[in-house]
């Protein structure tokens, strides 16, 4: 317990880290997996842009991607990571690999949300002249919002677990701080305070995405 | 009175689609079907599920792309034209569906203004109309609701609203009250005659059911497996039906003619020959017909009949059974003038 209060200052810092590597990963790869979502949506055979290459490839790289244990993922993307970033390690290498992975794990989730929408009204946009881009806007998203929000919810959970291994390339958080602090020092009470505030935080989210969805869904 | 001008024209037109298993067969849901629907006209269409009503009242928008034939749209044919160019011939073409196809995260005022939106209408003419089209339909205490707080009946109406705020010359409902219950099917329906009457929107209505065609249209096609199979007046169809099918959907509202459940009764109780006659406006003189028998000998007695009012003309039909002391011989000879006067079916 002592040790813990004396590690105080470590345990805000990999907090913040945290916070750091979850936000930005659930910026990129949420904007990521909206595109792979609506590219997978749209492209589908039926739908309003179906093209069927396009639909095969985008589909194939999900299914590959997605099963990938996202701890060999970061090694196997690292070279990657080094050329898009710059460096193969530390918190900004780990947000771009986090990013990666997640869209693609959220791009199914969104296509599946999208799929929710009844083909029908996006019928009736078209029979007033609405283009695709209106009819993404104007009525996919809309209409989709409420499953959206949960489905972000939902990745977010998957982006702090995966966020927990950035201390393996470098990287800091509260994964990182329960390893050296806790783990390898063999003080439980240290590993669990970092498991306290991850469920606190999570609930939070949780929290507050049902609310946002239950608001979208009231409507 | 001025010729009518046809405001769609399809002209052998086919739709095909390629097999939904592979290897399996191509479905042709279109085949070959020319039909012309004058400015003005309700024109209904009927066939089963799966005749290829909703195939055909979508290529006259394009959200189904035809495989060959042409389709002019005032004058223009639009089965080539490109997915961009379409823009401006849908604004001229409404569309209600069965299901409504509101947007749920829109309110009914942002629904029925949406067109509006696609058309880049500024703010102040969308509000303006909106308000206008929400009167007409009355639903203007409901503007600010969602359609999930509203019954079938007012989403339909919301339906209509939003088909008719830019001001299409056409209107195409798609089994539009096949959702709804008899009395709100009734009210949609009186609402189409309005908007028909009011703002001369030339209506397509497709439907399964031969009230709708009853209670609206003017002119109907039938349909089956992909063909228009008899097209006309409603009245001619409706009381002088040239197929079996139309036949059958014809008797499904028309009063008069005898089920084949009350038939095997009205056999079973007269054992001797049953006929129908068929009695269209008064064209047909009824006294001439009863005198023929009385002249010939042969006792009629009507054991089935009734009278239908269609577009404010009526007709029916009258079933008797023939007993004469002559026997077949001499009913067969008086049956014979009676057709000269009338359309005769014998049932037995
Ligand atoms: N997208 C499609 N792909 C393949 N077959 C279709 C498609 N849409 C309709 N069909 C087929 O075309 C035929 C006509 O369908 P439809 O126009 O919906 O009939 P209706 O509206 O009269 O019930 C049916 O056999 C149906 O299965
Ligand atoms: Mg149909």
């Amino acid at each position: 317990m002592d040790s813990l209060i004396a590690l105080m200052p470590e345990f805000w810092k990999a907090a913040g880290e945290t916070l750091y590597i979850v936000g930005f990963t659930l910026f990129f790869g949420g904007l990521g997996g909206l595109l792979v979502g609506l590219g997978l949506y749209l492209t589908r055979a039926g739908s309003i842009l179906a093209n069927k290459p396009v639909f095969v490839v985008l589909n194939l790289f999900v299914n590959i991607v997605r099963p990938i244990p996202f701890i060999i993922f970061l090694a196997a993307a690292q070279p990657l990571a080094r050329m898009v970033v710059g460096t193969g390690i530390g918190n900004n290498a780990i947000i771009f690999t986090i990013s990666l992975a997640a869209s693609f794990a959220m791009g199914r989730i969104v296509e599946q949300n999208l799929l929710t929408v009844t083909p029908g009204v996006i019928e009736a946009a078209r029979s007033v002249g609405a283009g695709p881009l209106r009819i993404i806007f104007t009525v996919l998203l809309p209409e989709a919002l409420g499953p959206l929000i949960l489905g972000y919810t939902f990745i977010f959970v998957a982006l702090v677990d995966m966020s927990a291994v950035a201390g393996y390339v470098g990287g800091g958080g509260l994964g990182n701080f329960a390893l050296l602090y806790g783990y390898r020092q063999f003080n439980p009470v240290v590993t669990w305070a970092a498991v306290l505030l991850i469920i606190v935080l999570v609930q939070l989210v949780q929290f507050l995405g049902n609310w946002l969805a239950r608001r979208a869904f009231r409507r | 009175m001025p010729a009518p001008s046809p405001v769609v024209e399809l002209r052998d037109v086919s739709k095909v689609y390629p097999p939904t298993v592979k290897g399996g067969a191509e479905v042709v849901a279109i085949d070959g079907v020319s039909l012309t629907v004058d400015a003005g006209d309700v024109y209904g269409i009927i066939g089963y599920s799966g005749a290829g009503k909703s195939t055909l009242v979508r290529l006259i928008n394009a959200l189904e792309r035809s495989t060959s034939g042409e389709i002019l749209v005032n004058g223009q044919d639009i089965a080539r034209l490109p997915e961009r160019e379409l823009r401006p011939v849908r604004l001229g073409i409404g569309m209600i569906f069965q299901q409504f196809n509101l947007l749920g995260s829109r309110t009914v005022a942002a629904n029925v203004g949406y067109p509006l939106e696609v058309a880049r209408q500024p703010k102040d003419t969308r509000r303006a109309r909106v308000a206008e089209m929400l009167d007409f339909v009355g639903l203007s205490d409901k503007a600010r609701a969602y359609p999930d707080q509203l019954s079938g009946g007012q989403k339909q109406r919301v339906g209509i609203a939003r088909a008719l705020a830019t001001q299409p010359g056409i209107l195409l409902a798609d089994e539009a009250t096949s959702a709804l219950d008899p009395e709100t099917t009734h009210e949609v329906l009186d609402l189409l005659g309005r908007v028909n009457k009011e703002f001369g929107v030339t209506i397509v209505v497709i439907t399964h059911e031969m009230d709708v065609i009853q209670t609206l249209a003017t002119k109907v096609a039938v349909m089956d497996q992909g063909r228009v199979i008899e097209r006309g007046d409603v009245f001619d169809v409706f009381s002088n039906p040239q197929q079996p099918a139309s036949a059958r959907f014809v008797s499904t509202v028309v009063k008069g003619l005898p089920s084949a459940g009350e038939l095997a009764v009205l056999r079973h109780r007269h054992p001797g020959r049953i006929v129908t006659l068929a009695f269209r406006d008064s064209s047909v003189d009824q006294a001439r017909v009863f005198g023929e028998f009385a002249a010939a000998g042969v006792t009629f007695e009507v054991v089935y009949g009734g009278i239908n009012e269609i577009q404010g003309r009526s007709f029916g039909h009258l079933t008797l059974a023939l007993t004469s002391a002559g026997g077949d011989s001499s009913i067969d000879a008086v049956l014979d003038r009676v057709r000269t006067l009338t359309t005769v079916t014998e049932v037995r």
